[in-house]
């Protein structure tokens, strides 16, 4: 079936069958392998994406049920070459390490801050429990995350203005 | 874990969609958030013929509130639950139950029509329609019917909805404003379905007598249930003292039906749906 | 003047983030070259039984379904997958061959490999094939495989697998000592679980006769060696890239059936073929680990000094005995003595084959179980004995003035080790005066709104630093910059970082001087011998330091070829400029122009490096749900030389929440007939950001290695060994007046509920 969305951005036309997945849709089909799949089942998040400005994990979505959708992938977080606050402060913090749950930890957070700029530590936690990361442990992504939120509060602010 | 191949259809009118079905001989599956079912084709548990995608069908996302209680399209999802400020007061145990659901991911899409049709044993929003005396309205090719939500849920991932038909919507009765309530449920992780869970809520009649106790326990057995026994207790007392509550979780303990898995031993169960009524009354007395 | 050591130590911010934060990594899965096509594994869907046939018709029959290969197609003679370590002659009975041919050993044991247009097709054939097994008795417990009822190797006539010993002194002090206590400990089966899961991409160039395999971990150069002798070419025909790695932690980069399948169908198809390991299969085709079930005893004075220590473990290796299966029950026999002083000891360790997924080595193989039992006893033996739990370690704990410390030998293939250097008293105080134990000894045992409170304390010794030897190359480029080549292999743990950070120093250059560091692919050094048992960083980074000196001893004598001059003569500054007599210069980018300038240089290690530490908690039990929260977890590890102190908490942090896991989560169940029941990430359960918030690792540097130039010593598992150990022992202390001991893992609620249970009808019990 031939599908129209909008990545990153950009308007992109895409053949898919109906059974794959919006995860593999992107990965292969349009080349943005920045979103990883860990799981294929809804459990780890690796593969999370925002779609109409929503954290939704894209090995649960047909790549069809994307029709006409807005999406953001982690390729689509940072322009040119800097890192934003959030890509920053997982780096200082040391917030990955083998990059593999890294895309999906940085979607969700980024959903998450600029939904709620104000979140604590515990939402943080509790809304990244839906992402996996075997490496670090998690303390460094929380702090990555929360260090991140004054930047997200001085986006809020600015759109307010 | 590639999908199976399916056909794809994409309705625009609940007619239509019910007409797919209707043709489809049973081998079709509706998908409103796909948050169960596509996990189920990931692994080839399910593998229909034609799925249909509800997404397009219109008035199905909608959150009514009268005076007749909540009215839930079955599109709805958990995200709009929570994001709805007049829930927090015209359905509290809903919302308080929901934010248990599963990961943020996953309530951004997951749909209480999904859930209801998913019908897992342990799963919230079946738990919460069990306990509120919920109406299911189902809608097939000879019309539309309403179904008690304590004769919907039949057995894991087994439900009173025939072939053909489809959840439209949920009403939950009107929620008194002074009604004291109590969720709690234990799971292993944070969003991981519970072990047990409990759901509950009284009011008070004119002289002051506990009444209308509705107590539903998830994750116990092979469905939601109510427990009248423990109901029974309660209603038409004047306060819960330790004694009481002692009872109540023997009581629940007792009457609760749960069964080895590879999580638990029954007998963990058991005992822990007695805590989790426990808990759940306390908090609601709080 | 040049700065020195300004780069070693400090919290540098990783170079390997740059493109991982961007989405812009490379992980096998992510290689998408045209004109692929993909393969899906059919697995044996019965634990145990004779193979009789395979009937792929209806798979070859479906559109797109290109080849589907089974033992039929591989020639007369199946091959059997080698050992890497520990390869004794015993063991080979029980290797696995790269596809199964006469009978099936456990669920998930590849029969098939199917070759399709796509990966669903593939998946789509693998559900096409049908297979006919007459099924035998799955053999699932250590008492099935003791009686020996039902064998899975026949020809061996026993389920009863070579075991090892460690062994000192003598044991007939037991005969005398005043106090002795024996207990059985048992760890539950369960694994690494990496978030990337296995792939190859593997293609075969028909002229040039050359196979090229991306998807190399850990060990590429090993398993080079091993394809080339299974497939039958030549080294030299194999390339085996490196890409990014999801993870590795001991299973990932092994030498599994799939990674001759894959060539070996793409050499026949004279085809690129890529498979991507999914998560069903990863769970139960990637190694498993820790299941074991040890009897240990212990003999004390009366003031808790040990006198020795004895007893039998069994580990369940699983259906077959892989690469490094044999290691977990080697480390149970040569750790269960930890940091402290055994003087006779004679434990033995045997293994049995049972109807299961094979095991592997998992982050602390053995350490792991070890440090649970032997930690465990120590807080049991301190009870008897009337003793404080900190005192009985610190009477027992090996002293700086002991080292080098000779621990118990280890036979078969015998190793005598040594305790190195270091002072174990103080990263123990460090870790109590961080935890607040003396503040929070008052809690132990105490009800606070229904929940018990109890404190642990754990000590450890973590080996690292294996050997043989590591390769490395540092070239002077045209440009002035240098490019690091090493023979470890990135598993994420950063080495790009650290590996320039320790280039960089030694080169006295900035780290943006160091324009690559390139690891793990067997075309950048003569051998390698990868990452594990914590070792990149100490035998890579020393390898660096020998091409580094070996690249200026060769710059300063080109220098002086150019400059007429003795190359003692000649002194490099700031790596950019060689100087010789009189102030005449050369600039190296001018030499590099002109002369190849990069050499090779290696390490050769005979001995370990022994990092050590301590670990603490408080935890608080709910005695009605079973629930244990941990409120602190603290470990403390000193390491030798810190290079990097961003990583290596890293490091710490994320062993421990592993460690975390295994002891309340993780947990391979099984049914009767060998059917895997936690198959998915919804049933194995990993631990998540809001199940362990209170995690802390402190990473000390006071003690740096004698053995190696670089003066680490290993840090990649010492947050994950006394996990088991320090929470059991907290628990244990939470429930004191119920007297439950915490003997079997995981520590899950239910579990925790039974011991309660099981506690309240015991008549010892005071409640």
């Amino acid at each position: 079936m031939k599908i129209e969305f909008s990545v990153n951005g950009k308007p992109v036309e895409v053949e898919a069958e109906p059974r794959m997945t919006l995860a593999d849709c992107l990965r292969h089909k349009l080349g943005l392998t920045g979103t990883h799949v860990g799981c294929e089942h809804g459990v780890c998040g690796a593969c999370t994406i925002i779609v109409d400005g929503a954290a939704v994990r894209s090995c649960l979505m047909l790549a069809v049920q994307a029709d006409g959708a807005d999406i953001t992938t982690v390729e689509g977080l940072s322009h040119e070459d800097r890192l934003t606050p959030l890509q920053t402060a997982f780096r200082r913090n040391h917030g990955l390490q083998c990059g593999y749950c890294t895309p999906g930890m940085l979607t969700t957070s980024h959903a998450l801050l600029t939904n709620e700029p104000d979140c604590d530590a515990d939402r943080v936690r509790e809304v990244l429990s839906g992402n996996i990361c075997r490496c670090t442990g998690y303390v460094s992504i929380v702090e990555a995350v929360l260090e991140a939120r004054a930047a997200y509060r001085k986006d809020a602010e600015e759109d307010r203005a | 874990m590639k999908l199976p191949a399916f056909d794809y259809a994409c309705p625009t009118t609940l007619a239509e969609t019910i007409s797919l079905l209707a043709s489809s001989n049973g081998e079709a599956r509706l998908l409103a958030g796909g948050q169960s079912l596509m996990p189920m084709m990931a692994f080839r548990i399910a593998s229909p013929s034609l799925v249909i995608d509800m997404r397009k069908l219109p008035g199905l996302n909608r959150i009514e509130i009268d005076a007749n209680g909540v009215r839930l399209g079955a599109m709805v999802r958990y995200c709009d639950i929570l994001g709805d400020e007049r829930l927090r007061t015209a359905h509290p145990l809903l919302v308080a139950a929901i934010e248990h659901v599963a990961h943020y991911q996953i309530r951004n899409r997951g749909t209480v029509g999904g859930s209801i049709a998913h019908a897992d044993p342990a799963a919230e929003t079946p738990g919460i329609l069990v306990t509120c005396d919920a109406e299911i309205t189902v809608l097939g090719e000879s019309g539309t019917r309403v179904i008690a939500a304590d004769d919907f849920f039949i057995a894991p991932l087994t439900t009173a909805l025939e072939p053909g038909e489809m959840i439209t919507q949920i009403r939950l009765p009107a929620w008194p404003a002074a009604r004291r309530w109590g969720f709690q449920e234990f799971s292993r992780r944070r969003g991981d379905f519970a072990m047990a869970g409990a759901a509950l809520f009284l009011d008070r009649d004119d002289v002051g007598l506990i009444a209308n106790a509705h107590v539903g326990v998830i994750g116990v057995g092979d469905r939601a249930i109510r427990l009248p026994q423990v109901e029974a207790i309660l209603n038409g007392a004047t306060a819960v003292n330790d004694a009481m509550i002692a009872e109540i979780e023997k009581t629940t303990a007792a009457s609760v039906e749960p069964f080895d898995d590879i999580h638990s031993s029954a007998a963990y169960r058991r005992s822990l749906a007695g805590t989790m009524v426990k808990r759940a009354l306390k908090s609601a007395l709080a | 003047m040049t700065v020195a050591n300004a780069l070693v130590g400090s919290p540098i911010e990783r170079v390997e983030d740059l493109r991982f934060l961007r989405g812009r990594g490379q992980y096998v899965g992510d290689l998408n070259f045209d004109d692929t096509l993909h393969a899906a594994v059919f697995r044996s869907p019965v634990a145990h039984g004779k193979l009789i046939s395979v009937d792929k018709s209806a798979a070859l029959a479906i559109p797109g379904v290109h080849a589907v290969f089974t033992a039929a197609d591989l020639g007369d003679v199946i091959p059997y997958i080698p050992m890497r370590l520990h390869p004794l002659p015993e063991l080979e009975p029980f290797w696995q061959p790269v596809v199964a041919y006469d009978k099936v050993r456990y669920v998930g044991e590849p029969i098939a490999l199917v070759v399709a247009d796509s990966a669903a097709i593939a998946e789509d054939g693998v559900d096409a094939i049908e297979v006919e097994i007459e099924p035998l008795p799955a053999v699932m417990t250590k008492p099935q495989a003791e009686s020996g009822e039902t064998l899975l190797f026949d020809k061996k006539g026993t389920n009863e697998v070579l075991g090892y010993r460690g062994y000192r002194g003598d044991v007939s002090i037991f005969d005398t000592a005043p106090y002795t206590r024996k207990e059985r400990f048992t760890v539950q089966r369960h694994t690494a679980v990496p978030m990337e899961p296995r792939g190859l991409l593997a293609e075969w160039d028909a002229e040039r006769q050359h196979l090229t395999m991306w998807g190399a971990a850990k060990v590429p150069f090993f398993n080079r060696r091993i394809l080339s002798r299974l497939i039958g070419l030549a080294e030299d025909q194999i390339l085996l890239v490196e890409n990014d790695v999801g993870g590795g932690f001991g299973p990932r980069g092994e030498f599994y059936p799939e990674d001759f399948l894959l060539p070996f169908a793409a050499r026949h198809l004279n085809k690129r073929i890529k498979w991507i390991e999914d998560r069903r299969e990863n769970l139960m085709a990637m190694n498993h680990a820790r299941e074991c079930d040890c009897e240990v005893e212990i003999a004390c004075d009366l003031k808790g000094r040990i006198l020795g220590l004895r007893g039998r473990g069994v580990v369940d290796i699983g259906a077959y005995m892989r690469t490094n299966g044999a290691v977990g029950a080697r480390n149970i026999a040569q750790f269960i003595s930890g940091p402290y002083r055994v003087p006779n000891m004679n434990y033995e360790v045997g293994m049995i084959v049972t109807n299961k997924t094979p095991v592997g080595t998992y982050r602390g193989p053995g350490r792991f179980e070890a440090d649970f039992f032997r930690e465990r006893m120590l807080d049991m033996i301190a009870e008897d004995l009337g003793i404080d739990r900190v005192e009985i370690r610190r009477r027992n704990l090996v002293t700086h003035a002991e080292m080098p410390y000779r621990m118990a030998s280890i036979t078969p293939f015998d190793a005598d080790d040594e305790l190195d250097s270091g002072d174990y008293s103080e990263t123990l105080d460090r870790c109590l005066a961080e935890i607040g134990w003396d503040e929070k000894a008052a809690l132990n045992g105490k009800e606070i709104d229904g929940r018990y409170h109890g404190l642990g304390i754990a000590c450890f010794v973590e080996a690292g630093g294996a050997g043989p030897k590591e390769f490395a190359r540092v070239t002077l480029e045209k440009t002035g910059d240098y490019t690091v080549y090493v023979g470890s292999a990135a598993v994420g743990q950063g080495i790009e970082t650290v590996f320039a950070q320790i280039a960089g120093d030694a080169l006295e250059v900035p780290m943006s001087r160091i324009t690559g560091v390139h690891h793990g692919s067997t075309r950048n050094v003569s051998d390698g011998f990868g990452a594990y048992h914590s070792r990149s960083t100490v035998m890579g980074g020393s390898a660096i330091l020998d091409a580094v000196a070996k690249l200026k001893d060769m710059i300063r004598a080109e220098a002086g070829r150019r400059l007429n001059c003795s190359a003692d003569a000649v002194e490099i500054v700031e790596g950019t400029t060689a100087i010789g007599p009189g102030g005449r210069s050369i600039a190296l980018a001018e030499l590099a122009a002109e002369t190849d300038l990069s050499v090779e240089g290696s390490f050769i290690n005979k001995r370990l490096s022994w990092a050590y530490g301590a670990h603490a908690t408080h935890v608080a039990v709910d005695a009605e749900t079973g629930h244990v929260e941990v409120l602190d977890y603290i470990a403390v590890e000193d390491v030798g030389r810190i290079i990097n102190p961003l990583t290596m908490t890293g490091q710490i942090v994320g062993s421990i929440m592993q460690g975390l896991g295994g002891t309340f989560l993780e947990h391979f169940k099984y049914d009767e007939n060998g059917q895997l029941l936690t198959g998915s990430l919804a049933d194995y359960m990993l631990p998540t950001a809001s199940d362990f918030p209170k995690v802390r690792g402190i990473p000390m540097g006071n003690h740096p290695s004698p053995m190696n130039p670089v003066g680490a010593k290993g840090g990649g598992e010492g947050g994950i060994f006394s996990v088991a150990g320090v929470i059991g022992n907290a628990v244990a202390a939470a429930l004191k007046s119920f007297n439950v001991q915490p003997r079997d893992l995981p520590l899950s609620p239910p579990q925790i509920w039974e011991l309660l249970q099981a506690a309240r009808q015991s008549p010892s019990s005071p409640q």
